[in-house]
């Protein structure tokens, strides 16, 4: 039972995290490098067809097969890398910049102006996360940058709320007490003493949000929201694959895979990092 | 607890309106004339005046928000641009369906989430809570978009055990409700375990153990029993995901719910239909949340006293 737990679980726990993580890092050092060595190291170029080939299984030639156009799948999942890994990187950047600064400003300032925005906060929090960014690039127009755009106008939210709370918290800690007793001045207070101390349960979030983003930009594509073809995008491809569900299951396979596995390692990362700054959430601790 | 209640009920008044609000704004997010993209670049320049006549988009912005929220409150969403329906009789027709698929999904997950906690929680630190942690992380990221095309691919077309897609007998449920409900349950079993593990730590349950209960029942009727508050929580905030994965679950396996009323609509350019959808997740989805909140009031005295 847990109370007699001795120290060799909790090593194992702790082990046992460690290898998640690692494993987590691996996976995504893998995509980084296959988004930014994929272009030269892909076997055929992406746009390129061989249509008496179309829909061809997994052979010696084409390791994951050939598109309902005959083009090589696995070229267009490394190419489909770097859209999941940009869309990620530029939507969890402009998020939680923009939720930084806005959770600061409300967890700080308190009062009105914490108020006004969190009631803001709390009507975006009404809509279930996607439903948003799938209202916004319907009126907006399918295309990357609405998808960008739309899924920063909602993931924004989720880094406020967290760094309200931390400020919240930090605002009356001795050290930023004594900065403004010393007359430092506001946004120097709130850049180099509050917001640091939010950082790094922000740091954990945008690991797990760029697994969340790049799920979210796949559902868009998936759903003809999202990246519009010929640009390979592993939601776009498997949104073509479903039409071939019954001769040619490859094509649905490699590029899900691909997203599974990738949003795995985020995962596994942004877990294993929360062990390790949060000694109260390790498993281990518990 | 009648405070309790009406803070909270007086609480959603502004989150309803500020998601009429959204949902109204929506309309005026397309670049350019509104009724020019809803009819397409071709349309006759009459055709085009009628429906913003139609639509009220030539009245002043403030006049139409006034229509607009009246219209919500009589229930009055407008007509669907393509079939020349009300909106709200259109999407009252689709609710049986996703309520069928939302509910057996969260069946699905409580019936695996529920065992997977237990499991890990009471063997903590062993292989058995390895693997279902490794097991809900895989939930977790596995898209339902991937599951569900992988689950007909092998039950479906290879097996043959079950219908690819449509709704309508019972087996028409499972390749859907397991699709969807897959990511819950991964959710679920996580919080499973770290509740009933903070729970196996309370005194009571020691004390249980030592009037000579056995180490099941201390698990099952003691510490579980009080963990399930928590989880019953997480599955009402949950409860917008599993609503968001229906669009796309419903997608997937041509489920005549809200979810592909959504999607047509968008692919249709029939922006009322698709406000209207929209409208009805989400006011849906607070509604949850409230009726969740509520019933953690009364749960867990600790809260409403608060």
């Amino acid at each position: 039972m847990t109370s007699e737990a001795p120290a060799s679980v909790a090593r194992f726990r702790a082990s046992s995290a460690v290898r998640m993580s690692s494993v987590g890092a691996v996976i995504v050092g893998v995509a980084v490098l296959a988004a930014v060595i994929g272009p030269v190291v892909a076997p055929f170029d992406t746009a390129s067809q061989d249509l008496p080939l179309r829909l061809t299984g997994p052979s010696l030639r084409h390791w994951f097969g050939l598109d309902e156009l005959g083009r090589d799948i696995l070229s267009r999942v490394l190419a489909g890398a770097r859209i999941s890994l940009l869309v990620g990187l530029v939507v969890v950047s402009i998020s939680s910049a923009v939720g930084i600064l806005v959770g600061a400003i409300a967890g700080y300032f308190g009062g009105r102006v914490d108020e006004a925005l969190s009631r803001i906060i709390d009507v975006l929090l009404a809509f279930p996360g996607l439903l948003l960014a799938i209202a916004m690039v319907a009126v907006l127009g399918p295309s990357l940058s609405n998808v960008v755009i739309a899924l920063s106008l909602i993931g924004w939210v989720g880094y406020a709320r967290l760094v309200r709370g931390q400020v919240l918290r930090a605002r009356e800690l001795e050290f930023v007490q004594a900065a403004r007793a010393l007359g430092a001045r506001t946004p120097r207070v709130l850049l180099r003493h509050v917001i640091p101390t939010a950082l790094p349960a922000v740091s954990v979030q945008a690991t797990l949000g760029m697994g969340g983003a790049i799920l979210a930009e796949a559902s868009l594509s998936f759903l003809g929201l999202g990246v519009q073809p010929p640009t390979p995008s592993w939601g776009t491809m498997l949104n073509y694959g479903r039409i071939h569900l019954l001769d040619a299951p490859h094509l649905t396979i490699f590029p899900g895979l691909a997203i599974a596995v990738l949003v795995l390692g985020f995962n596994f990362l942004g877990d294993g990092l929360r062990d390790a700054l949060d000694p109260k959430a390790a498993p281990s601790g518990r | 607890m009648l405070r309790y209640l009406a803070r909270r009920l007086v609480l959603t008044v502004p989150v309803l309106f500020g998601v009429a609000t959204l949902v109204f704004s929506l309309i005026h997010l397309i670049p350019g004339d509104p009724a020019q993209a809803m009819l397409g670049e071709t349309a006759p320049q009459a055709d085009v005046e009628e429906l913003r006549r139609r639509l009220g988009l030539d009245r002043p912005l403030l006049e139409q928000y006034g229509a607009f929220l009246t219209g919500v409150l009589k229930g009055d969403l407008g007509t669907s641009l393509r079939t020349g329906e009300p909106v709200v009789s259109q999407v009252a027709s689709r609710v049986p369906a996703t309520a069928e698929l939302a509910g057996a999904a969260m069946f699905v997950a409580l019936l695996v989430a529920l065992p997977l906690g237990i499991a890990a929680a009471v063997w903590r630190g062993t292989a058995i809570d390895s693997g279902a942690t490794a097991l809900a992380l895989a939930g977790v990221s596995i898209p339902n978009f991937w599951l569900g095309p992988l689950l007909a691919i092998v039950f479906a077309i290879e097996l043959g055990w079950l219908p690819v897609s449509g709704r309508g007998t019972l087996a028409h449920l499972v390749l859907p409700a397991i699709s969807l409900g897959a990511a819950l349950a991964a959710i679920l079993a996580r919080m499973t375990r770290a509740t009933l593990l903070e729970e196996l730590r309370e005194p009571y349950v020691q004390a249980a153990r030592g009037r000579g209960a056995s180490r099941a029942r201390a698990v099952l009727r003691h510490a579980f029993r009080n963990s399930l508050i928590p989880v019953v929580t997480l599955l009402g905030l949950q409860f917008g995901a599993v609503l968001t994965g229906a669009v796309i679950t419903e997608t997937i396996f041509a489920w005549p719910g809200i979810g592909r009323l959504l999607v047509q609509s968008i692919g249709f350019r029939d922006y009322p239909l698709v406000q209207g959808c929209i409208l009805f997740i989400a006011v849906t989805y607070v509604a949850v949340n409230l009726v969740t909140d509520l019933l953690y009031g009364v749960l867990d005295p600790r809260i409403r006293f608060e």
